[in-house]
């Protein structure tokens, strides 16, 4: 984490304890590197002084934080109750059928991942997901084929 | 009807310092600040009947005068901006169009707990929501309204915006103390209460964005007219939520005491076109689901308490004929299945147990115990667990089954949904 340690210097004075920077150190890592592999839990570890396990733990336990790449486009699908009552199956079949893969894949060439997510606090908007990290609701098929193409 | 939080939604720049200036912004702290104690900031608050708008209802200002003056260590505020009750979009609203109203609520809360430092916890998908907030915090620094001396006065106060990271269970309070500590979020057995025992094991009040927003209006205009706005021992408005099966889902802002069947209906537009309503969760997922015929029911945490329900989060799913109400509960057992944070076995096994049983009656392979079985199980969650989810297992999916039990029952002896059926001979 040499190249940015001032960045996680800057981050960490704001807490009375070290450990209590393990989270936004962590989306800063990612936001990086795209992923939190074992040698930045490591490292991020050392730098805290703590147990590596207990950084796993954390990565482990936020489904924010991610082990393995995913797609350059990348689809968090809501699946709770108000999407689901406007038809949040249909959009993640649509999808699994267009892409030709399931929840929690990749396609080969690395342009798209799905994942199925429980709320993320958008029901007036349902059937919602977040497209990377944005924001898209009212899906219909044609919504979804229209992404899919432009990132194609 | 005078709206207050949401009076500065949908206008342009609404987020911004120089707009919520224009509108009286930062008096109500100007006032507690210069013309008031700490214990009189709080006595308007417990007059004012605000109560805690996150789900659990509690009374704020009471809340407040738990945290020990004598203690000497530091005191802290938390706002829980972890926004995840399935059926709730509030706060999103708040943070995105009025930090500003959060920043003055946390600058009077914090005056009266004798605070100088406050985090704001802000669930980590609301990436907007942050950026607006650090703005906020920019502008006010700026202004003079946080850092040293604020005002002109000798108070002090620092706000750090901390980024949730997707845990539903953060959402429960001294869960997210644990997360704002750098771990996985395990809520902790109470006692101690964060008001002695919180964060860094420090004394510590966590309050909901809405209910610390609702603070600085308070403040300006008395408790007498906040209490008034509202029903008995529930004062003000609160936004509620409305998705599913409406014409017109969103936000409404309304009184505490307003019926359901006048948010569904007349806010919110009634259900969509040609369909009647059928079920409807009146505040968030782990809320008791009520019947159609249980909506003439004022909106409040008293009156749903009365009936088996709960206030909570202000998130009302509307549910029309067509849903099919196994399928419903399967849903609902999904989520928290998922969310289960696993520490209480109960919970972390239960929660696993009655998804697998009610998704198995949903697709018609129900075995003959397995309705007789359920409220027995979910049962068994509620009042054996740490904290609060396991008894939010107990009432949503419990309600399910207890007020549609003749669907679960012929799910299974026929081995396929009733609703498919009816909906086909009501067509015919």
């Amino acid at each position: 984490m040499k190249e940015f340690i001032s960045e996680i210097d800057k981050i960490t004075s704001q807490y009375e304890r070290k450990q209590a920077a393990l989270l936004p150190i962590l989306h800063f890592v990612q936001e990086k590197r795209g992923i939190i592999s074992s040698e930045s839990e490591k490292e991020i570890a050392d730098y805290l002084g703590i147990p590596v396990v207990h950084v796993h733990e954390v990565v482990s336990f936020y489904h924010l934080f991610r082990q393995k790449p995913q797609g350059k486009c990348h689809f968090s699908v809501c699946q709770t109750t108000s999407c689901a009552l406007l038809g949040a199956e249909e959009i993640i079949t649509h999808f699994q059928q267009r892409l030709g893969i399931k929840p929690g894949e990749t396609t080969a060439d690395g342009k798209f991942s799905l994942n199925v997510v429980e709320c993320l606090g958008a029901c007036e908007i349902a059937p919602m997901m977040q497209c990377n990290e944005e924001y898209k609701g009212l899906l219909n098929k044609k919504k979804i084929d229209e992404l899919i193409d432009q990132n194609r | 009807m005078q709206k207050i939080l949401t009076r500065h939604f949908n206008q342009s720049d609404s987020h911004r310092l120089d707009f919520y200036l224009r509108d009286k912004g930062y008096e109500g702290a100007r006032k507690a600040l210069t013309q008031m104690t700490p214990a009189q900031v709080i006595d308007e608050i417990k007059k004012s009947n605000l109560r805690g708008l996150g789900g659990a209802g509690f009374a704020t200002g009471t809340k407040w005068s738990f945290i020990p003056q004598s203690n000497p260590k530091p005191k802290y505020l938390v706002i829980n901006a972890d926004e995840g009750e399935p059926g709730t979009f509030k706060d999103k609203y708040i943070l995105e169009q009025d930090p500003h109203a959060l920043l003055e609520g946390i600058i009077v809360t914090c005056f009266a707990i004798g605070s100088h430092k406050a985090y704001v916890y802000i669930r980590g998908e609301y990436l907007k929501s942050i950026e607006r907030v650090h703005g906020a915090i920019e502008e006010a620094k700026q202004k003079g309204f946080l850092g040293k001396g604020i005002m002109g006065t000798s108070f002090d106060l620092e706000i750090i915006v901390h980024q949730g990271a997707g845990a539903y269970i953060c959402g429960e309070e001294t869960a997210l103390l644990e997360s704002l500590e750098g771990k996985k979020g395990f809520p902790r057995l109470k006692p101690p209460f964060p008001a002695v025992v919180g964060l860094f094991g420090c004394p510590t009040v966590i309050n909901n964005v809405e209910t610390v927003s609702c603070v600085p209006p308070i403040i300006l205009n008395g408790a007498e007219w906040y209490a008034k706005l509202g029903c008995e021992r529930n004062g003000g408005n609160r936004i509620f939520c409305v998705s599913g099966h409406v014409k017109k889902p969103g936000i409404y802002e309304l009184p505490l005491g307003t019926m359901l069947r006048e948010i569904i209906y007349e806010h919110a537009g009634g259900i969509r076109d040609g369909h009647q309503l059928k079920a409807v969760v009146p505040g968030g997922i782990s809320a008791s689901i009520l019947t159609a015929n249980e909506i003439d029911v004022k909106m409040d945490f008293d009156s749903l308490k009365a009936v088996g329900s709960m206030a909570g989060s202000g998130g009302i799913i509307v549910m029309d004929e067509t849903t099919c109400m196994v399928w419903a509960a399967m849903i609902a057992a999904r989520f928290f299945a998922h969310e289960s944070c696993g520490q209480c076995s109960p919970c972390r096994e239960g929660s696993g147990w009655v998804y697998r049983n009610v998704k198995r009656i949903y697709h018609g392979e129900g075995r003959k115990h397995d309705v007789a079985n359920l409220p027995g199980i979910v049962g068994n969650i509620g009042g054996n667990t740490i904290c609060a989810f396991g008894d939010a297992v107990t009432m949503s999916v419990g309600s399910y089954v207890q007020k549609f039990r003749s669907e679960f029952e012929y799910h299974v002896s026929q081995g396929k949904c009733d609703l498919l059926l009816n909906l086909q001979e009501s067509a015919r």
